[in-house]
This record gives structure tokens, C-alpha cells and sequence, in this order.
């Protein structure tokens, strides 16, 4: 990745599964690593079970915090049925991340599975290392949480 | 410095901290909501009031104190707050007043995309358009500086994107303490707005205008990036960040201070440039103004930009006057809905069930309307449910009228709703009238804030004076007032429609069950 590019993550789901708290966590992780990060999604009416989808953008200058249509180079979807409904924002030979892609029968529970999905799309941003990834995730927990969402984290890897 | 990842609504929340803003007050709504909620955490004395009106008027009251108050609202919660907002555009306060608004382009959470910046043109009010949490940040220091300067009221534009997307913020002010109150101070011809004080006030006010114009020239918050001079771009707000992406080679003019407009600046900007275009989310507020001065090179207004939000692709499409339609998912994206265990959803089934014509309000039991239930009949703003209704029932045939029931939230009736009990027991329809008020112990839909019923301040912790409905409801003159809960008791609840329905009274039916995610975030809360 050449240092002007600038890198679009988007993550969709359903109210309730943890998307803004798994981009959260992705932002902060890029931030930390030196790049210039905007964020973006909806909140409101869209979060009572809803359609949810997070947009993180980062590189040396961003500029709109909205992912183009069409340029999106990582798709990483926590519900199936959403596939569809946001599979236009990704770029030719983008990457498209889906749950079957994650080993979700070992899941501790359903509601890690932004986690273990989180996972996943670490492996493909590699600019920023294992151990910094880590230690974001452990700092967005409660302490009893930490362990568990580490282990999904590295389930979600492939590790 | 620190730096910081933060979204529009926290980087003002921190600059109001820094900023030593003595009281931050308003009434939820997206997309402003989080602003108080950080402001508050931060350490920033904080409060939820029972509305737009009643806040923006404390925070008048803190600012003829001498002190800084800071007032926040979504866009249609100005229209509320609209009456004290043109009153003080006159008056002036000594200490800062800044008012912000955030308005909701496409409608995420809202019933209409209107475009405040409208309000600061019609009232004469300064204009600050952020179009990044750094500028919410630094903005809003210079709002409160331009407050003191001329000693009005600032306005302070957001919209949702800007509210809701997080960018790096440096924290580039050392923090200043709130300031003591200036006491007292007996000065009715800047404080009553009587005609003969307020002619005066008028001319004053466009005379500050006029200055505010001439300074405006030379801010630092409106600037050119130049690039070629094939084509040139207006813009504020949001627009500036698609803009610098849609067009890399372009010329820009970013106004930041955007009314009242730096007309030198505009014209001699335009003339710098073959093409101009103006880039604005919302309505044609700057095109309206900079396609005057006449320099006869404005690109034509195409329509379709001013629905919904922009982004890269549209304001590309605006360049080339490319109206067609933007792509739209094979699959629409689910609906939102009642949470499992939400008390409206028995609520509604009996409502439904018992084929009820419900005038309904705004808040998340405005999801009644969906399938399954299918239960709201009409929605128009905080509040209408109760006069919208008293208004059919005066008019349909007494069958019919007795079909109409107003259902309203506790916080929806502290906002608005209780004026319209007042009428309800005022001008009472021959038929009487029914009102449901689902009391679910929280502001739930803008992210469970508290409310004069809840007895908690805004920290969810401090106690506050609980205002009981049933004490309310029973002052005013209801000839009924009964609870229920619904979830546990629906036979009874069903029963008690009915029954008033059948009552040529006024009643009031009180559905009190707690929020499901407020009693997991109170469970929580007392845990820690």
C-alpha cells in the first residue's frame, strides 16, 4: 500500500451486533499506528434492530469521511441478509468477508462475532501488528470480557 | 499536543469544557444528542430540559448572568426554541450564548430535512458551519469569542455526518475555568423586548451584522485552497470534505463563518475562476447568494442535490450536472424495530386488536407503524398526538371519534404533550377523549436519557424531583387517570380501553413498564 492511498473498511450488521464497537476498535488501532483516520455511520432510529453499517477510511490525508461507492476495499458483513444491500460499495477485486468465513461454531457466544470477524479483517491490514490489535481490544473491555474476545480475536485470524 | 479520535459531538463537547462554559442544556434528539451526554462526563455542568423553548431560555438567562451557556438541539428542536431565538437575536446577552443546531440531511432519524441555516438569515444570527470534528472544536471557541465581541447570540450548524463521524482532533487550547456570574445587573432596555427597546435593539442588530461582515473579509475559518482556475467550488460544512475529494485539482472557497457571507471574498473568489460551482448540504442557501453578485459564471442549481446527504459520488455527479439516479441496494436494508422485550409491542397488539385510530408521537414507539402491528395512524411532530386527535374528534361523527386515541412517550409528554392535556381539559370534545401515555422511564430512542419523570438527572445518577403524570394529569383536571402495566396485565389494559373509550370523560390510561435497555444500562450502572 502506497503511503497516499487511502485504505476503506466498511462494516455492516444488524443493530445490536457490535459494528461500531468493532470499528471503534479498528480506528483506534490505525490511529494509534500514525494514520490519518475518519470514521463514519448512523445512529438513531437505525439501531432498534435494525441495518448498521460503519465506515472506517485511513491514510495520509482523508478527506470525506464516507466511503465512494464502489472503492470500498474490505467488506466485512456480520448478518447474511446484508450482504446484498451493501455488496455495490465494494471495488473490483476488493475483499468480501462474510461469517461463514470464520469458524463461528466456536464462538463463546453470538455476540463475539464482531470480534472473531474483526479477526478476519486484521489479517488483512497488516500495517499494523498483532500486538497493537491486541491491546486495543483488551483496553475496549470490561476486564472479565478481555480474555474471551482476545480468543475470538485470534479464532477470527485463523490462529 | 494530545490528540485525540473523536466524533464531531465529542470534540464539542471537549471545547465546551475547554472553553469554560458554565451550563450545557437542551432536549435530545439525533443527531446532537451525545454532545451533553460528554459534556457532562467530562466534568461540564450538564442538564436535560423538558424541551427546546425551556432550554434555550435557561441558557439566555445563564448568558444575562455574564456567563457562557452553550444549547444544544437536533434541527426540528429549533423550530420549537424559535420564538426566544429571534427575541434574543435583539436583546444581545453580555455573557456568550451559542445555540447549536444539528440538522438531519436524509433523514436518518427525523421527519423532515430542513435547513437551519435558514434560521440565521431570518433571525440575523452569526453562522458557524464545522465541517470536521476539528473544526467542532476550534469553531466553537470562536463562537463564543464572536458572542463576546458583539455581545449576541452565535449559531452553530452540524449535520448528521459531521455529528456522528469520528477524525483526529488536536487539543490545541489550554482549558479556561467558567466564569463567575457579573451578578445582577438592572438593565431593562437590553433585557425587555417592549417595542421601544426593541426599535432601537433592530438597527443595532444590523449594524453588528454589517461589522460581523466586514471582519468576516479576513477570518481564518473561510479560506481558499487553490488549484487550477478551470473550476472553481463554494462550499461549507460537509460539502468542503466530498469537494476536496470529488474535485483534487479544483479551486475552493471553504466558508466556515457562513453568514453573514464575506461578500469581497465570494465575489473576487469567483472571478478568480472560469466555472463555479457551489457545493452545500441542504437547501440552496449559498447558491442563492453567491449566484447574485453577479459575476455571471455560477453553474446552474441542479435540484437534485439538495435531497438527501452528499458524498463523493453526488457532488462528482454535481460537477458534470449528472442528475440521474443514484444507485440504490438490490435488497433494501432491514427496517428497524421494537426490541424483543420492548413493553410497546403488547401495547400495540391491543391497540390494533381493538382497531383503534391512534394519533401517535415521536419516539421509538413511532414503530408501531410497522408490520406486525400496523397501529399509528398519524405522526407529525413532538406532541401532536394529543391536539391532532382532539382536533378529529371534534369533527368525525361520534362513532368514529370514538375511535381516536393519542398515544405519547413520558419524556414526548413533558416536551409538548402537556400543553395539549391542558387543552384537552379546556375545550374538551363532546366525546371526551382518550390519552396513552407509554411510560418507559427514559428518552429511549435517542439513547435512554432521563426525563422529569425519572427522577434522575442528567448523569443517570444525581437525583432529581420526580414529576409523577398521575399528580400532573390529575391537577390539570383528567376525570380518569389510571396505570397499567401491559406486558403483564394486557386483558386488563384491553379492558380499560375499552371502557374509556365507551366514557364520554377525559382519560388518561398511564402504560408504565420500564425500557428493556434502560434497565440493562441501570443494572449495569449500579454493578460499577
Amino acid at each position: 500500500m502506497s503511503c497516499n492511498k487511502t485504505f476503506n473498511v466498511i462494516m455492516a450488521g444488524l443493530g445490536g451486533q457490535g459494528v461500531v464497537k468493532a470499528t471503534d476498535i479498528l480506528a483506534e488501532v490505525m490511529f494509534r499506528q500514525g494514520y490519518d483516520i475518519k470514521k463514519s455511520e448512523v445512529h438513531g432510529m437505525s439501531r432498534r434492530g435494525g441495518a448498521v453499517q460503519s465506515e472506517v477510511r485511513f491514510g495520509a490525508d482523508v478527506k470525506s469521511p464516507m466511503v465512494p461507492y464502489g472503492e470500498c476495499d474490505i467488506l466485512a458483513v456480520l448478518d447474511d441478509t446484508q450482504t446484498e444491500v451493501v455488496l455495490g460499495k465494494l471495488r473490483a477485486g476488493g475483499t468480501l468477508i462474510v461469517p461463514d468465513d470464520v469458524p463461528t461454531d466456536k464462538l463463546n457466544t453470538p455476540k463475539a462475532l464482531n470480534i472473531m470477524v474483526l479477526g478476519a479483517v486484521s489479517r488483512h491490514l497488516e500495517m499494523a501488528g498483532q500486538e497493537l490489535w491486541e491491546k486495543v481490544i483488551s483496553e475496549s473491555f470490561p476486564e472479565k470480557l478481555r480474555e474471551g474476545n482476545i480468543a475470538m480475536f485470534r479464532l477470527g485470524r485463523g490462529e | 499536543m494530545e490528540t485525540r479520535l473523536l466524533s464531531g459531538n465529542e470534540a464539542v463537547a471537549l471545547s465546551a469544557y475547554d472553553c469554560g462554559v458554565n451550563l450545557g442544556c437542551g432536549y435530545p434528539g439525533t443527531p446532537s444528542s451525545e454532545i451533553l451526554d460528554e459534556f457532562s462526563k467530562l466534568g461540564g455542568n450538564a442538564e436535560w430540559e423538558p424541551n427546546e423553548k425551556c432550554a434555550i431560555e435557561t441558557a439566555i438567562g445563564v448568558a444575562v448572568a455574564g456567563c457562557r451557556a452553550l444549547v444544544t438541539m437536533k434541527h426540528v428542536g429549533l423550530n420549537v426554541a424559535a420564538d426566544p431565538l429571534f427575541a434574543v437575536a435583539y436583546a444581545g446577552t453580555d455573557g456568550g450564548l451559542v445555540v447549536l443546531t444539528a440538522d438531519d440531511p436524509g433523514m436518518a432519524s427525523s421527519q423532515n430535512e430542513q435547513d437551519n441555516r435558514r434560521y440565521a438569515i431570518a433571525a440575523g444570527i452569526p453562522l458557524f458551519e464545522p465541517s470536521d470534528s476539528q473544526e467542532c472544536y476550534d469553531m466553537l471557541n470562536a463562537a463564543f469569542e464572536l458572542a463576546d465581541k458583539y455581545r449576541g447570540p452565535v449559531l452553530f450548524r452540524m449535520t448528521t455526518r459531521v455529528c456522528h463521524s469520528k477524525c483526529v482532533v488536536r487539543r490545541n487550547r489550554e482549558r479556561v475555568e467558567p466564569r463567575p456570574s457579573a451578578g445582577l445587573v438592572r438593565d431593562p432596555r437590553h433585557n425587555v423586548t417592549v417595542p421601544a427597546f426593541s426599535r432601537p435593539a433592530h438597527r443595532r442588530l444590523r449594524a453588528d451584522l454589517a461589522e460581523t461582515r466586514k471582519q468576516n473579509e479576513t477570518s481564518p475559518f473561510n479560506f481558499i485552497k487553490r488549484g487550477g482556475s478551470d473550476i472553481g467550488i463554494v462550499t461549507s460544512g460537509i460539502g468542503y470534505q466530498h469537494a476536496r475529494e470529488a474535485a483534487p485539482d479544483a479551486s475552493i472557497l471553504k466558508l466556515g463563518l457562513s453568514y453573514p457571507q464575506p461578500t469581497e471574498l465570494i465575489r473576487d473568489f469567483c472571478k478568480s475562476v472560469k466555472r463555479v460551482f457551489v457545493v452545500e448540504e441542504g437547501d440552496p442557501v449559498l447558491y442563492d447568494f453567491v449566484s447574485t453578485l453577479g459575476t455571471g459564471n455560477v453553474e446552474p442549481y441542479d435540484e437534485e442535490f439538495r435531497f438527501g446527504e452528499l458524498n463523493v459520488s453526488r457532488v462528482r455527479k454535481l460537477l458534470k450536472h449528472d442528475i440521474s439516479p443514484d444507485p440504490v441496494p438490490p435488497v433494501a436494508p432491514k427496517p428497524p424495530e421494537l426490541c424483543p422485550g420492548c413493553p410497546h409491542r403488547k401495547s400495540f397488539e391491543v391497540l390494533r386488536d381493538l382497531g383503534c385510530f391512534v394519533c401517535g408521537d415521536i419516539g421509538c414507539y413511532t414503530l408501531g407503524l410497522m408490520p406486525p402491528y400496523n397501529a399509528i395512524h398519524t405522526t407529525l411532530c413532538m406532541g401532536a398526538s394529543i391536539t391532532m386527535a382532539l382536533g378529529l374528534r371534534k369533527m368525525l361523527p361520534e362513532e368514529q371519534a370514538r375511535q381516536v386515541v393519542s398515544v405519547i412517550g413520558d419524556s414526548t409528554f413533558f416536551h409538548t404533550g402537556i400543553n395539549g392535556a391542558v387543552e384537552m381539559v379546556y375545550n374538551r370534545p363532546k366525546t371526551g377523549h382518550l390519552l396513552i401515555i407509554l411510560d418507559n422511564r427514559t428518552t429511549a430512542m435517542t439513547g435512554l436519557q432521563e426525563n422529569p419523570g425519572t427522577g434522575k438527572c442528567i448523569d443517570h445518577v444525581t437525583e432529581a424531583t420526580e414529576v409523577s403524570l398521575e399528580n400532573v394529569l390529575r391537577g390539570i383536571g383528567f376525570d380518569y387517570v389510571e396505570s397499567v402495566d401491559s406486558t403483564t396485565e394486557t386483558e386488563r389494559f384491553a379492558d380499560m380501553v375499552r371502557e374509556c373509550l365507551a366514557a364520554t370523560r377525559i382519560s388518561a390510561i398511564i402504560v408504565r413498564r420500564q425500557c428493556v435497555l434502560a434497565a440493562v444500562r441501570n443494572s449495569k450502572m449500579k454493578k460499577n
